[in-house]
């Protein structure tokens, strides 16, 4: 049975100590400031109620949808988390996910485990929370809109960091990396946001004191959005510019001495971005780009199958 | 589903079963660190970690092949690692044409990429035999001792305890959608895309809703005991000298790999 | 019955509206003494859970309600709680910790013992419901039946003058139901049980009080409350 659908989850191995160091550095000062605001905010409550969501993240991951030919879609749930909970008891929620799912199932490995709670615990309540905080006041379907939007950014968010990550690491190739990641996520993030949307469309019907501007899920500021706001703005603009035009991405990171010249070297498949016969043009680099993702496609067709079998397996 | 399928202990009375907890976790993280530090191509040192972890599947009680045959679990991400073999320059190895291009491998790529993937396998593997000769309760134990703090160890206490009981809703809300999921013989069934979608979220909300109520209870329980907002726990965990032994052999072991690998 | 010193639950005109406007409870008056075991049976919605949830100050601290001569107050909830031993339907809402040690240490822990005593305490309690094999168990591995004894486990290492159960036997096939039964048989301590289950009623309990629509309508010899058919029939209950 697949325990975690979303195929973020670096094992160990793949990111260098320094990448892996300075992740966990982010990662904990970010947690320790989410565990010294949770307790403002959920109160006494908030030990069984974050234990128990905490289940329900992971047993909503087993949620799918069939998509398309053996594929699924899946929920991460970060943003989902954030929206119901408020950012920092989702960061919390969603680190004791990611932490069982490395220790109990292997899936996500214990050194890089700072970089997956990073990606898919951090960077996925920020922009989850940061942009539904932002439409506070508005009607509804605005709110689910913004909600379905952040849900899709935040994949995006996670997997763009995850293909910068392996970069810089000296794992993978820049340009590579990215556009497998985020053309993969384009379309899990799109499950993301259906099923996010569809799960607040339920609570509001059955629960809406639960989302309302009193509760708990509302108590952080304005902060939040102007956060939400520029990751988002990062992630659109730094994604085209890694899939596209690495070179200036990589000319910084040799400068400050991340990565060694010899592992930039341009691709020898696709030399300077390009497709050798198309010569140098923007749409040559898009179906560099495109190639590159049927290519994962392909991949995760193939593996959406098995998966599915594997948990027709375990039902019987 | 049995409320086995997400446990991975295997009983034992095994010298490892009975090592404290402590050790065995910090023992685990500094193999894997151990692993990161050592350089590319540094085989012997790889042949001493498999060695080291060879051994530790034979103390264990569970057969010498027991983390090998649940090994290959990451290796799917192996994938990501795959443009290291062309990207780095070196003398060429292999040449060959994949569609359209003309791909060569290096052999300072397929260095690289051959230790990627075995710094990787040798670390699931030390992962693996930890959870099979704790359980996973103890793991949280020494998580705390460990001064991980006490809140996320708890929501990771919850989270083991509850795991089987929501993955069980699921379960079941799964096998009655699919129950309901019939097709007249040569018509299309299954609704669009976006209406499976919404039935999804209608179902991960309605497992919400269902959490959430069950935690108000779980709280009155908690209450009825009486929880006033600051969780206590007991560390019945001493260290015996046994465990202080194994642990620093380890670390020597973890040593003399180092050194090896940069010989 | 003896005076008010030596009550164990004394409840004085109690009623209760939840916030959504729903009244649960209209004037509940009771008083259970030392030893007693009371029945507790009505339709459901009549306010059975609604009432024993207020016997431990969960839902209202400021009623009118004494536990061992104690007053019900907002301070004194922990010396309540220590007092009631409030055992809810679902098993799974009462364990929430992994290892069964660790649910029936939290109660005891909790008080502010110390550590030796509260191993103590566990030990006798798990002995108490003759489950002391079950000490390093997982909570999740274990039958719907064995968690029950232990919910009452759990409670019972805090030492409690009354054991409050709500539903025990719901759920339960026959063999587990009767080694329930049996426990509760053997347990010494002050017991009010909440349940449909008119068998377990006419077997265990000498006492049964009827509750209906937020209202006491019956409280007294359970032979003569079982033989009385109108009354039964009124209030949605059969004859076992």
């Amino acid at each position: 049975m697949q325990y975690a659908p979303v195929p973020l989850h670096i094992p160990d191995g793949f990111l260098n100590i320094v990448v892996s160091l300075i992740c966990w550095l982010i990662t904990v000062i970010i947690l320790a400031m989410a565990i010294s605001r949770t307790n403002k905010s959920l109160g006494e409550r908030q030990v069984p109620l974050m234990g128990i969501m905490a289940a329900f993240i992971f047993a909503a991951q087993m949620i799918n949808f069939p998509v398309a030919g053996g594929t699924s879609g899946h929920l991460l749930g970060g943003a989902l988390a954030a929206i119901v909970l408020g950012p920092w008891a989702a960061m919390l929620v969603m680190t004791a996910v990611i932490a069982v799912q490395a220790l109990l199932f292997q899936d996500g490995g214990l050194l890089v485990m700072g970089a997956n709670i990073l990606n898919m615990g951090l960077l996925t309540a920020a922009i989850g929370y940061g942009l539904y905080r932002g439409t506070f006041g508005s009607s509804r379907s605005v709110k689910l809109a913004a909600a379905g939007v952040a849900a899709w950014l935040s994949v995006m968010a996670g997997a763009l960091a995850t293909g910068l990550q392996l970069w810089l690491s000296g794992t993978s190739n820049l340009q590579t990396v990215v556009i497998a990641m985020l053309g993969v996520h384009a379309l899990i993030g799109l499950g993301e946001a259906l099923i996010t949307v569809a799960a607040l469309t339920f609570i509001f019907q059955t629960r809406p004191d639960l989302l309302d501007e009193k509760s708990a899920s509302a108590q952080s500021g304005r902060g939040w959005v102007i956060a939400g706001v520029l990751i988002s703005l990062v992630v659109v603009l730094l994604s085209p510019l890694a899939s596209a035009n690495p070179d200036g991405l990589e000319r910084v990171a040799i400068d400050m001495g991340f990565i060694e010249a010899g592992q930039s070297a341009p691709f020898q498949i696709i030399p300077d971005y390009t497709l050798p016969f198309l010569g140098e043009t923007p749409l040559s680099t898009i179906l560099a780009g495109a190639a590159g993702v049927l290519v994962v496609l392909g991949l995760v067709f193939v593996t959406g199958r098995a998966l599915q079998k594997r948990s027709q397996d375990l039902k019987s | 589903m049995h409320a086995d399928a997400f446990d991975r202990y295997h009983h034992g009375q095994s010298p490892l079963h009975s090592l404290d907890p402590r050790v065995k976790v910090i023992v685990t993280i500094a193999f894997i660190l151990s692993n990161a530090l050592l350089p590319d191509g540094a085989w012997i040192a790889f042949l001493l970690a498999w060695a080291f972890i060879l051994f530790a599947n034979v103390i264990s009680g569970l057969g010498t092949g027991f983390t090998f045959k649940r090994s290959f679990i990451a290796l799917p991400f192996a994938l990501a690692a795959i443009t290291v073999l062309f990207s780095i320059p070196g003398k060429p190895v292999t040449s060959f044409q994949f569609i359209i291009w003309n791909l060569t491998i290096t052999d300072a790529g397929l260095l690289r990429f051959v230790s990627i993937v075995i710094r990787s396998w040798l670390s699931v593997q030390v992962a693996i035999l930890l959870v099979a000769v704790t359980e996973f309760p103890k793991v949280i134990h020494a998580l705390t001792h460990l001064r991980v703090p006490a809140i996320l160890t708890v929501i990771i206490s919850f989270l083991y305890r509850y795991l089987f009981v929501l993955t069980d809703e699921v379960m079941r809300m799964l096998r009655a959608r699919q129950a309901r999921s019939a097709a007249f013989t040569g018509a299309r069934s299954g609704g669009s895309v976006a209406w499976r979608a919404r039935i999804a979220g209608h179902m991960a909300g309605q497992l919400f809703l269902r959490s959430y109520e069950r935690s108000d209870r779980i709280y009155n329980a908690m209450l009825s005991r009486g929880y006033k907002g600051e969780l206590m726990t007991l560390h019945p965990h001493h260290f015996h000298r046994s465990d202080l032994i194994i642990g620093g052999l380890s670390v020597l072991a973890l040593v003399l790999m180092q050194i090896a690998g940069r010989l | 019955m003896a005076d008010l010193q030596t009550s164990v639950v004394l409840v004085n005109n109690l009623h209760f509206s939840y916030p959504d406007g729903h009244v649960a409870l209209r004037g509940i008056s009771l008083k259970l003494c030392p030893g007693d075991k009371v029945a507790l049976v009505g339709p459901n919605g009549a306010g059975k859970s609604t009432l024993m949830l207020h016997l431990n100050g969960i839902l209202s601290d400021h009623s009118d309600i004494e536990v061992g001569g104690v007053r019900l107050t907002r301070d004194n909830l922990p010396v309540i709680r220590a007092m009631v031993g409030l055992v809810f339907q679902n098993p799974d809402d009462q364990l929430f910790s992994p290892t069964v040690f660790e649910d029936v240490a939290f109660g005891p822990l909790h008080m502010g013992l110390p550590e030796a005593e509260v191993i103590a305490r566990v030990e006798k309690a798990l002995e108490a419901v003759k489950m002391s094999t079950y000490r390093d168990r997982l909570s999740h591995h274990l039958s719907v039946g064995e968690k029950k004894r232990i919910a009452i486990a759990t409670v019972l290492s805090m030492d409690p003058k009354i054991l409050i159960l709500d539903e025990p036997s719901a759920g339960l096939d026959p063999r587990a139901r009767r080694t329930l039964i049996n426990l509760l048989r053997e347990l010494p301590i002050t017991m009010l049980v909440s349940t449909h289950d008119m068998k377990l009623v006419e077997e265990l309990f000498p006492r049964t009080i009827v509750m209906d629509d937020g209202r006491i309508v019956a409280d007294g010899d359970t032979k003569e409350i079982l033989e009385n058919e109108t009354l039964l029939m009124e209030h949605g209950l059969e004859k076992p």
